[in-house]
């Protein structure tokens, strides 16, 4: 697995080409996992820039660096490919009890930006998409068919979909054989 | 499609939850101390009522968190939910 992610290979080459209107890998991420309590709140604020979002299934950030609540003590920090923020994390939070750990190549993430992208996902995806349960910046954990997703709307048709790596593949697959039901 | 109401995350579809047994069970304090008629209660006798039941469940697709719900046994419906820690919900209260 390393000298694959070292080779900057994507789980996506392997497709030949199969692909749909408005489906794309996102651009390389550096991805953690922060967990704790309130009292981290306010110095990873300071790091990022920003406060983690406090609301469930809410996301918070910057033009470059996201928060994506996950869980009441837990969240999905995205930055750009290169921009580490373990060890400031960890110097601003000192001895209160939390963990940073490093996920950037856990999972990939892919982009679904089309008019009808709230209908394609919900052919696998059992949870209500219309914009007035699921608005814009709304992000969960939840299940796309048989595979467990990070789902954050940034967009009334835009999503950005976490994946594990190994299930990358289906997923894609999956979301192209969507699409061509709404062709 | 049954839907669950995550105390965190709102309602939510079942295939995100898993079942963990029943609620309210707690460890006790001195295990060393108990004998093994005591542990064994402890660790394998489980009410099976027909009616409601007060069980852990974890929204394990979802915010991944532990908590309890009152579900209804004989019609699987989820009458309550609430979050670990909190006293299981008063009966009268729940039906009204
Ligand atoms: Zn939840």
């Amino acid at each position: 697995m390393s000298d694959v992610i070292a080779a900057g290979r994507t789980p996506f080459e392997a497709l030949n080409g199969l692909s749909m209107p408005g489906l794309s890998a996102a651009p390389d991420r550096t991805r953690y996992i922060l967990r704790g309590r309130a009292g981290i709140l306010a110095p990873v604020a300071e790091v990022l820039g920003f406060a983690l979002p406090t609301d469930a299934c809410r996301a918070t950030g910057s033009d470059q660096r996201h928060a994506l609540w996950l869980g009441p003590d837990e969240w999905l920090l995205l930055s750009p490919a290169g921009d580490r923020l373990d060890k400031a994390l960890a110097f601003a939070i000192g001895d209160v009890a939390h963990s940073v750990v490093e996920v950037s190549h856990r999972q990939v993430g892919i982009v679904l930006d089309r008019p009808d992208a709230a209908a394609v996902l919900s052919v696998g995806c059992a949870l209500d998409l219309d914009l007035a349960a699921f608005p814009v910046g709304m992000c969960t954990r939840t299940m796309f068919a048989k595979t467990e997703i990070v789902l954050w709307r940034t967009g009334e048709n835009v999503f950005q979909i976490e994946v594990w790596r190994s299930f990358a593949d289906y997923l894609w697959r999956y979301l192209v054989l969507a699409g061509a039901e709404f062709a | 499609m049954l839907v669950i109401t995550c105390p965190y995350c709102g309602p939510r579809p079942e295939i995100e939850f898993a079942h963990g047994g029943e609620a309210h069970i707690a460890r006790p304090q001195d295990p060393s101390s108990l004998g093994v008629e005591d542990w064994t209660e402890f660790l394998y006798m489980r009410a099976n009522p027909k009616g409601l039941h007060a069980e852990r469940w974890r929204h394990l697709h979802g915010c991944a968190r532990f908590f309890n719900a009152l579900r209804d046994t004989t019609t699987d419906q989820f009458v309550a939910t609430y979050r670990t820690g909190e006293p299981r919900p008063d009966l009268a209260a729940v039906k009204a």
